[in-house]
């Protein structure tokens, strides 16, 4: 971790000048070498960091609010109550009185001011090393007033590449599936929110059941599984334009699409005749390709972030276990050999690790291990869970949590999305408006 | 001016649905999934020849399967045997086989298993005369389960190909 200097929050870099509030984010970014957060201590000490109101008034307050939650909700930060605040917003924003700030014990401040003209809205912020007495960051966000929550996001995820050494993963978006009614007539609607689980909407109304939506690198198009037609095929969906069409032109069941790094190609589980094999499709098109052929059930493909290797979990040996093969199929080494059933591997984003789901003695557990199938560790488990996506820095997975019906008629149960730190601590349930599975975190969107 | 500028973030703009064609398109067979089991179900005479409720009550509409397998049982076979038989006295009759699953298995896997165990069920109608034509395989894993309770008797019952009457 780069916060162990008791001089201040940020080691070894060229010293920081007061720079004018109009410097961009990556214009200051401090190097970048070394910057690996150890995941040991990451438990042990979060950041105490001050972010009172931005002055000016306004949205002033609720972008504070949200980039505190944001901070929080990591596990890494410890934003100070506001309650302890001695100098006033206003005044910090205009200079900050350091000792007011040290003394309530926090290491980093963050200050800014908002002005409103016409429905724009002009934010700056300052990000303070409290210790030296010294500007780490400014920047100054420009955006249709309606808009005030993404500057909130993108200030959190400067604010987190500054003081850890790594981007964040707060202005992204997660899909998922929404559910609703009793499981054995489920409305299953695509549905889309941000990280932080505001600005939930619909993306289609329910009358066709859909399945594993995935977002495309770009975050503007999301392939996913749907019922359409009592025909269960994999789907392109546009959320420029609202429309989607058929991928691939198979004449049975297409499942558990992904993209490939590039948005290029999508690969998806095509099964037929009792088995399920791997297929590369063409996302313009549509043209496919065999990946694995014969003998067992092939599902939940994934590449890894350099686009050269595809993990996808089979039953050819027996019972669900997860493999590794090149990107144009074959070579496949089986690297799950834990106890127990492995299934649903992501691979990072960093390309460090893959995070799977893991069925053992009654239980499900989320898990990450290194690509050679070594170094494996269960970060959550319980009586029914699966289904990780990671954010875009590798940091924090997604998945969703089931409890267990209690009754005959399914009372007591409930699907509800959670996210967990790659080191096993912060879990955490997201906030969904009904039952919700099968969530994937979208790319940083800026 | 270093000043950051976010984009055109109005064009991020979402619509509420699919296309038009989607919306308007009418709901996925719900299928006959979520009725009693079939098998030894009490007579229901009445019931139309040829219809969903005929299969249910006089031949049984569903096969069950052990844990984590697709092979059709003894008893499975007799049942997808009668099947058979009456399609033959039903010739105008279409049907989905579906395939199921319990819920201890993950999603994406289940889908498949359910596609295998509907494939297998199919196998054996085909065997037993009847055209493929008129038998359409689909699954719905664990996503649609019969039994709603989270016990060994509730999975014994979801792990199951159900013929239902299109």
């Amino acid at each position: 971790m780069m916060t162990t200097d008791r001089r201040g929050l940020i080691l070894g870099g060229a010293a920081l000048l007061t720079v004018p509030a109009t410097v961009r984010a990556q214009g200051t970014t401090a190097g970048g070498q070394g910057a690996v957060i150890d995941i040991t201590k990451a438990r042990t000490d979060p950041i105490p960091i001050a972010v009172p109101a931005l002055a000016g008034g306004g949205r002033g307050a609720d972008i504070a609010r949200v980039i505190q939650a944001n901070l929080r909700n990591s596990g890494l930060f410890r934003p100070v109550d506001n309650a302890a605040f001695i100098q006033s917003a206003e005044a910090a924003a205009a200079t900050p009185r350091f000792q007011d700030w040290r003394v309530i014990g926090a290491n980093a401040l963050v200050t800014g001011r908002v002005e409103d003209s016409g429905g724009r809205l002009r934010v700056e912020f300052r990000l303070w090393d409290v210790l030296p007495e010294q500007q780490i960051q400014g920047t100054a966000f420009t955006a249709p007033a309606a808009q005030w929550r993404r500057i909130a996001h993108l200030i959190s995820d400067v604010i987190y590449e500054r003081l850890l050494g790594e981007k964040g993963y707060f202005d992204t978006r997660i899909v998922y599936v929404a559910e609703s009614g009793p499981r054995d007539r489920r409305t299953r609607r695509l549905a889309i929110m941000d990280q932080d689980g505001e600005n939930n909407r619909f993306l289609t109304d329910g009358s066709f059941q859909v399945l594993s939506p995935r977002f495309h690198p770009n975050a503007q198009q999301i392939v996913f599984m749907s019922y359409f037609q009592n025909q269960p095929r994999v789907y392109l969906f546009d959320l420029n334009s609202g429309s989607s069409r058929v991928l691939g032109s198979f004449p049975g069941m297409t499942l558990s699409p992904r993209f490939s790094p590039d948005g290029r190609t999508v690969v998806l589980s095509y099964a037929t005749g009792g088995d399920a094999n791997i297929y590369a499709v063409d996302a313009g098109s549509g043209a496919q390709r065999q990946l694995t052929s014969g003998g067992g059930l092939d599902v939940s493909p994934c590449y890894s972030p350099d686009g050269s290797q595809i993990v996808f979990n089979s039953d050819r040996g027996g019972d669900q276990q997860i493999y590794v093969m090149s990107a144009g199929g074959g070579g496949a080494r089986r690297i799950s050999f834990g106890r127990g059933r492995y299934a649903t591997p992501v691979w990072s984003p960093r390309g460090d690790l893959i995070a799977f789901t893991r069925i053992s003695g009654g239980q499900f557990g989320i898990g990450v291990m290194r690509p050679d199938g070594s170094g494996e560790r269960i970060l959550s488990e319980g009586w029914g869970m699966e289904g990780p996506t990671f954010a875009p820095n590798g940091r924090v997975l997604a998945f969703y949590r089931e409890s267990r019906a209690s009754g005959a008629r399914g009372e007591g149960y409930s699907a509800r999305l959670a996210q967990i730190d790659i080191a096993g601590f912060n879990e955490r349930q997201m906030v969904t408006p009904t039952d919700a599975t099968d969530p994937s975190w979208s790319p940083l969107l800026a | 001016m270093n000043v950051k500028i976010l984009a055109a973030l109005g064009a991020i703009a979402l619509l509420s649905a699919c296309s038009n064609e989607d919306q308007n398109a009418a709901a996925t067979g719900a299928g006959g999934s979520g009725g009693l089991a079939g098998a030894g179900g009490s007579g229901m005479g009445s019931a139309r020849p040829g219809s969903q409720e005929d299969l249910v009550a006089n031949v049984g509409d569903r096969v069950l399967f052990d844990t984590d397998s697709s092979q059709v049982r003894a008893d499975g076979r007799d049942v997808l045997q009668r099947q058979a038989a009456w399609l033959a006295r039903y010739p105008q009759v279409t049907v989905y086989m579906e395939g199921h699953a319990d819920e201890r298995g993950t999603r994406e896997y289940n889908l498949a298993l359910g596609q295998r165990r509907a494939n297998n069920a199919r196998d054996l109608l085909v065997a037993g005369g009847v055209s493929g034509q008129r038998i359409q395989t689909v699954s719905y894993g664990k996503d649609r389960p019969a039994a709603l309770g989270s016990d060994e008797a509730s999975w014994a019952q979801n792990r199951r190909a159900v013929t239902t009457v299109r």
